[in-house]
């Protein structure tokens, strides 16, 4: 099947949409930006690829007749399966490279016995790694190098002190490999994990074992369908070196403003904070961008501030919202100056203000910021779509809600949970009409 | 920078003389003073305008314009100075970048958020780039208003920038003749120079008494009083002083162990007023600064005799105080007005601050200190804008700055 | 089907320059030569600026022409302005002022070592000719605290109600009798022949001819000029130093016929890169350039086959193209008109109307600004500018921010990320135009 692939690099995080010749979503992937942006892409992208099989077995398992699993389940199931299969994919991958990193002076006279540690090592992890995807196992991170690196410390540290073996020597060896690592493209075919998982999931579930008739066909038949990726389209932030060819680049904002009218189809004006900037962007009937402005060169009031904030009264980032919630008196705060922030965070603390009065002051501030910004962009016409990270925080939120009333009235606001997918899904509807032909002006 | 330059410290009437025994107290005068400055609605000036069928209303910003030919025209003169700390500017940004001033944002602010509806002209002198394009935007936003670019000469001669000068101000004074209805004539414009002349004796009483007694006029106060001026029709400002005169010179209030400073910076961007107070909590007295120069630009008083225009135009070219805005044409005059005021009012030490991105203050800051290296004159500096939060820093480095004052002047 | 691929680096290639610019860079190379010798040769220097420069005037008293702007200029396609400001900043001036002042300022205290490596005269006066920028008067205060030299104000009224008044006009006419020519005549020894000044004003006007001439070549699609980029080199001539001599027509008159060759042969802008491809965007510019990434800011325009039609930068010393000359017949008064004319002499509203009418009459795509950051004679009002050319051509308009010469204020990412947005939001709103007619 046809399939258009849009590709988002942030700063932090690489996001990918698959569309279908529908329009519709069939697959989302997201992965760390890492330094390397061609494999930031080729994860984010096989990620989407690897959501598109599952929407695909999820219809083509509703479609199919006489299935008694229940979809949820064992969907829910297989997934955790074929991510365990990926992690002990990449841990062979890692195992492999730690050893081959074991030479030269700094080993000397050690090398088997540092072997013999890592051999120790993944096997405790191998051993462990079942329970890192049980049903109901909570994972900070869904990246390779996040999960696996925590674990490896812990073990490393236990084994090389029974070893008595220097720690420093099995994390150098960690150091070293994990960029690599993470930088090689997974090897393994996706149909063949795909295969493993499902015999996994049907060895621990006996009461699936009945229903094995009827589902591996599914299965099977889904597998074969090639995802052909028809056209891709990518997009990020001002980077000269995007790891696409030109014709394959459109700009973030029409990006995020076509995401946006693909998500809410009645967008006119479009908000994003991100962590680096804030946009406002008009667009139009078709989600064609007719005006934007961003913040200048002052970073005031985008995302980060509030990250500053989080630093400077020592509270995670996504805590900062509920405790603004408390406040019924929001203190007036005039600097959304990051490097005046702290300093006028202390001065207030230190006058016995309150911190959910301050800190609703500053999301104030910060929506303030981003109303002059939309000012300058055109203002507000209804529907109003807010996207970004800053988008999660109900704080941020109530402020918003309150100034657009006060200054455009009734507005319908979209927030979207997805909204992180936004410049992704844009480019994928550009890949999408641009392979249509649709979309004049992009030369062959 | 302030102050009479010749000694015009007539008619303070301050000492315990009866004049106070009637009068309201300090605290009375200035918390009407500071209703006047909290209001960012203008309504005194509304009700002054709704008082009178033909009544008209003229704004100007800093740092200088004739209010006497507004005057004239029987019309009130408005200082606009921004919108402080307490306006929320949601419209003003998206007009201005991150790098320009405050004051312009928050005027159109004001502007745009009808604050201002009630204003009939708006004149926007001759002071910087950022006041002098304001104008033009004025324009463009608000076609109906009366909108002037006030020019000034920085030619002092007076068959030079005398005569363009005069030439100016008939020009203003027949748009404001337009204005009314009917033209203003010299005998009205007369009148009015004689109202302010009066008027700027009491201000410039007013710091002659600070400069000799600062304890009795706290900064704050000093500055809520003119700032009055700059809202009030200038008669019932002139009585505002007087009264405050005679409360503040009956009132014996506590004298501290502060240092005395000059201010300087401070002409066209207003400090917030906790940054006026904090000075004098960090232990500086301010006996002089260059707030609000418009209300003793002139130093001397203008001639009543012979032609009123001619009059003000020699004013402004001989008698008129010294600031960034204005071209100094001799090298060795650089500066020493800042050193005159320091000698004048006695003061040990000056304070620099400057709003941030403010042009003329910061490029002319290190002329202004080379001047007081070489007189050997203590001073710092610092940056504000109209809504700086913090006063933390400011306190300690005014702090640290009276300390050191005193120490230097004990060795 | 794979899109993913891993960018190489294009190898760098040799600039590519048009005749007229070798020629240019000739007649700059020698008049620098002039500057740093005037100690041997005995001649006199006066500094000045580019708005309401009285180049004419100056020479009439055989004076050579040094703009501190220029310097900066020099300073920054160098890449030591850099190093400049952070000095002047050093010893005391503020972050938030102007970058041309400071970089000036700092090059000083460094040893004020002029583009050919040696050093810059001090010069004999100062002609303030305070005109469309309140910075000059204290940019020239400061040089004077250094110098203590002779410095002569020149005060250009702003046009701020939208005309010129005989009382402007008096005003400047008076300042240039009797304050500007007798001081001049002191310093330089030389007596004031106004027929001399005739004969030079006479010859800045065939220059000027020939350089609107060229302006307006792109009017033609594709142009042959991008009226920003290449329009810097354009103006350098009779902006600076060389307005009124024979070399200025000789140069004009060349580069005109140049254009014209160009025009011919249906060719498109000379770039650092060579001819350059196809049009697919006419922009009007609003603002001054950056200096220290003059050319990647230029590839970000050529490599997409953008165009720059015409820019209000290239009027900051003049407004010819809307038909001011300087005049033989009332020589003190076409100098007062030329700097009361000048672009950052005018109020908003004019500004307003000229780029909108550029819009309109070079057939531009839509406004982009780049607001700097020293400028706040340019740059305080620009998104009102924005707005308002928007609305009255129902053209799209982009902002980006830069600064001349200090290279902390270019973010090429950001502008980047802007221009291309800017650029694909144009070609979108073709193609949906196209789609809906």
């Amino acid at each position: 099947m046809k399939t258009f692939v849009g590709i988002d690099l942030g700063s932090t995080t690489t996001k990918a949409i698959l569309l279908d010749e529908n329009r519709d979503v069939i697959g989302r992937g997201i992965t760390n930006s890492r330094s390397n942006y061609a494999t930031a892409a080729r994860v984010a992208s096989e990620e989407a690829r690897v959501d598109g099989r599952f929407t695909l077995f999820r219809r083509a398992l509703t479609e199919a007749e006489g299935i008694s699993v229940r979809l949820d389940d064992f969907l829910g199931a297989l997934e955790r399966a074929f991510r365990l299969e990926q992690f002990l994919e990449q841990l062979d991958d890692l195992q492999q490279t730690c050893i081959g990193l074991v030479q030269g002076d700094r080993f000397a006279g050690r090398e088997s016995g540092v072997k013999e540690a890592l051999a120790e090592v993944f096997t405790r992890l191998r051993a462990e790694a079942p329970e890192l995807y049980a049903p109901g196992a909570k994972r900070k991170s869904d990246f390779f190098r996040d999960i696996a690196g925590s674990r490896y410390h812990t073990q490393a540290e236990e084994v090389a002190r029974d070893a008595s073996l220097p720690y420093e020597l099995l994390l150098n060896v960690y150091d070293k490999s994990i960029i690599d690592v993470e930088n090689r493209p997974p090897a393994g075919g996706l149909s063949e994990k795909f295969r493993r998982a499902l015999a996994r999931v049907l060895e621990a579930d006996p009461q699936l074992q009945s229903a094995r008739g009827d589902v591996l066909p599914v299965i099977e038949r889904t597998l074969a369908v090639d995802l052909e990726e028809t056209y891709l389209v990518g997009t990020g932030y001002g980077r000269v070196t995007l790891p696409f060819s030109k014709e394959h680049i459109r700009s973030e904002i029409l990006c995020h403003g076509l995401g946006a009218h693909m998500m809410y189809p009645s967008t006119r004006t479009v908000l994003d904070i991100g962590g680096q900037d804030t946009k406002g962007i008009q667009v139009d009937a078709q989600g064609i961008v007719v005006n934007f402005q961003m913040n200048d060169r002052c970073a005031a009031g985008c995302g980060r501030y509030l990250g500053y904030i989080a630093d400077e009264m020592n509270m995670g980032l996504h805590e900062l919202g509920p405790l603004a919630m408390k406040s019924d008196r929001p203190a007036r705060i005039n600097s959304t100056c990051t490097v005046f922030a702290g300093a006028e965070l202390r001065d207030r603390l230190s006058l016995g203000e309150k911190r959910e009065d301050i800190l609703a002051g500053l999301h104030r501030a910060i929506i303030l910021r981003a109303i002059s910004i939309i000012s300058r962009s055109g203002g507000v016409t209804d529907e109003f779509t807010f996207t970004g990270g800053v988008a999660k925080n109900e704080a941020a939120v109530r402020e918003l809600r309150k100034l657009i009333k006060e200054n455009y009235g009734e507005v319908t606001i979209n927030i979207n949970p997805e909204s992180i997918y936004t410049g992704a899904l844009g480019a994928a509807e550009f890949a999408r009409r641009a392979h249509s032909g649709q979309i004049q002006g992009v030369e062959p | 920078m302030a102050a009479s330059l010749n000694g015009h410290s007539n008619g303070s009437g301050h000492g315990n003389g009866s004049a106070s025994s009637a009068g309201a107290g300090t605290a009375d005068i200035v918390a009407r003073a500071q209703a006047l400055f909290d209001d960012l609605s203008f309504t005194a000036a509304r009700a002054w305008k709704d008082a009178g069928p033909d009544r008209k209303v003229v704004g100007y910003m800093p740092i200088y314009v004739p209010r006497e030919v507004i005057h004239a025209a029987g019309f009130l003169p408005l200082g606009i100075l921004g919108g402080g700390d307490q306006l929320e500017v949601i419209h003003g940004d998206a007009y201005y970048q991150s790098y320009i001033c405050r004051i312009p944002r928050s005027t159109i602010e004001l502007g745009v958020s009808g604050r201002l509806d009630f204003v009939d002209g708006m004149l926007f002198p001759s002071i910087c780039d950022v006041i002098r394009n304001l104008s033009g935007m004025w324009k463009t936003m608000f076609p109906n208003v009366y909108v002037r670019y006030f020019d000034v000469p920085q030619n002092y001669r007076d068959d030079i920038g005398g005569n363009y000068y005069v030439n100016e101000l008939s020009e203003l004074m027949h748009d404001l003749g337009t204005l009314r209805g009917r033209p203003i004539t010299d005998e009205e414009l007369r009148a009015s120079i004689a109202v302010y002349n009066e008027n700027r004796r009491l201000v410039r009483a007013l710091y002659d008494f600070r400069a000799e007694r600062p304890w009795q006029v706290p900064a704050a106060e000093a500055y809520l009083i003119l700032r009055a001026g700059l809202v009030l029709p200038v008669e019932e400002h002139t009585a505002l002083i007087r009264e405050y005169l005679a409360a503040a010179g009956a009132e014996e209030r506590p004298k501290r162990d502060n240092c005395r400073v000059v201010v300087t910076g401070l002409f066209c961007e207003q400090p917030p007023l906790n940054l006026i107070k904090s000075l004098e909590l960090a232990g500086c007295y301010v006996v002089d600064d260059d707030l609000l120069l418009v209300t003793r630009w002139l130093t001397e008083d203008v001639p009543l005799e012979g032609n009123p225009l001619q009059n003000l135009a020699l004013a402004f070219l001989h008698h008129s105080e010294s600031t960034a805005a204005k071209y100094e044409p001799n090298l060795k005059e650089k500066g020493q007005h800042l050193v005159r005021a320091v000698k004048r009012s006695g003061a040990e030490g000056v304070i620099f601050a400057s709003p941030s991105f403010c042009d003329p203050a910061l490029l002319d800051r290190p002329m202004l200190q080379h001047v007081l290296k070489d007189a050997g004159i203590p001073y710092i500096a610092f940056k504000y804008a109209e809504n700086s939060g913090q006063m933390q820093p400011i306190r300690e480095q005014a702090g640290t700055f009276a300390d050191s004052i005193k120490l230097w002047s004990g060795t | 089907m794979t899109t993913i691929v891993t960018p190489k680096a294009a190898p760098a290639k040799e600039v590519v320059k048009d005749d007229s610019m070798v020629k240019q860079k000739e007649m700059m190379a020698a008049h620098y030569d002039r500057l740093t010798s005037a100690s041997e040769t005995g001649a006199k220097v006066v500094s000045t600026f580019v708005p309401g420069n009285l180049n004419e005037l100056i020479m009439c008293f055989d004076l050579l022409n040094n703009l501190p702007e220029v310097n900066a200029i020099q300073s920054g396609l160098r890449r030591q302005s850099g190093a400049y400001v952070l000095e002047a900043e050093k010893i005391g001036h503020s972050e938030d002022v102007c970058t041309y002042v400071k970089s000036d300022v700092g090059m000083m205290a460094k040893g004020n070592i002029g583009p050919n490596g040696k050093k810059l005269p001090n010069p004999d006066a100062l002609l303030l000719s305070y005109t469309g920028c309140f910075t000059f008067m204290k940019w020239f205060e400061l040089l004077r605290e250094q110098y203590k030299c002779e410095t002569i104000m020149l005060h250009t009224p702003y046009m701020g109600d939208g005309k010129i008044t005989p009382n402007m006009v008096e005003y400047m006419v008076k300042q240039i009798k009797e304050e500007v020519i007798p001081k001049l005549e002191r310093i330089s020894g030389v007596k004031f022949d106004i027929d001399r000044l005739r004969e030079y004003l006479k010859k800045s006007a065939k220059a000027e001819d020939d350089l609107v001439h060229v302006l307006k070549t792109a009017k033609n699609k594709p142009s042959p000029i991008d009226a920003y980029f290449g329009g810097i080199y354009y103006i350098g001539p009779i902006f600076g130093a060389f307005r009124g001599t024979e070399d200025a027509i000789d140069y004009y008159r060349f580069l005109r016929a140049e254009c014209e060759a160009r025009l011919a042969e249906g060719k498109g802008p000379v770039t650092p890169d060579g001819d350059m491809g196809k049009e697919r965007y006419r922009l009007v510019v609003e603002g001054p350039p950056n200096y220290t990434n003059f050319r990647q800011f230029w590839k970000m325009f050529y490599d997409e086959g953008a165009v720059v039609v015409a820019s209000s930068y290239t009027k900051v010393g003049g407004v010819y193209d809307l038909g001011f000359r300087h005049d033989p017949d009332k020589p003190l008064e076409t100098l007062a008109e030329y700097c009361l004319g000048v672009y950052t002499n005018r109020s908003l509203p004019m500004r307003i109307e000229m780029l909108a009418n550029y819009i309109d009459e070079y057939q531009a795509d839509g406004l982009l600004i780049n607001s700097i950051k020293s400028c706040n004679s340019f740059s305080a009002g620009q998104l009102l500018i924005m707005r308002e050319v928007e609305k009255r051509t129902g053209k799209p308009a982009a902002f980006v921010e830069s600064d001349l010469v200090d290279p902390r204020y270019f973010s090429a990412a950001n502008i980047k990320n802007r221009l291309e947005s800017y650029f694909q939001m144009i070609e979108q709103r073709r193609a949906g135009g196209r789609a809906a007619a």
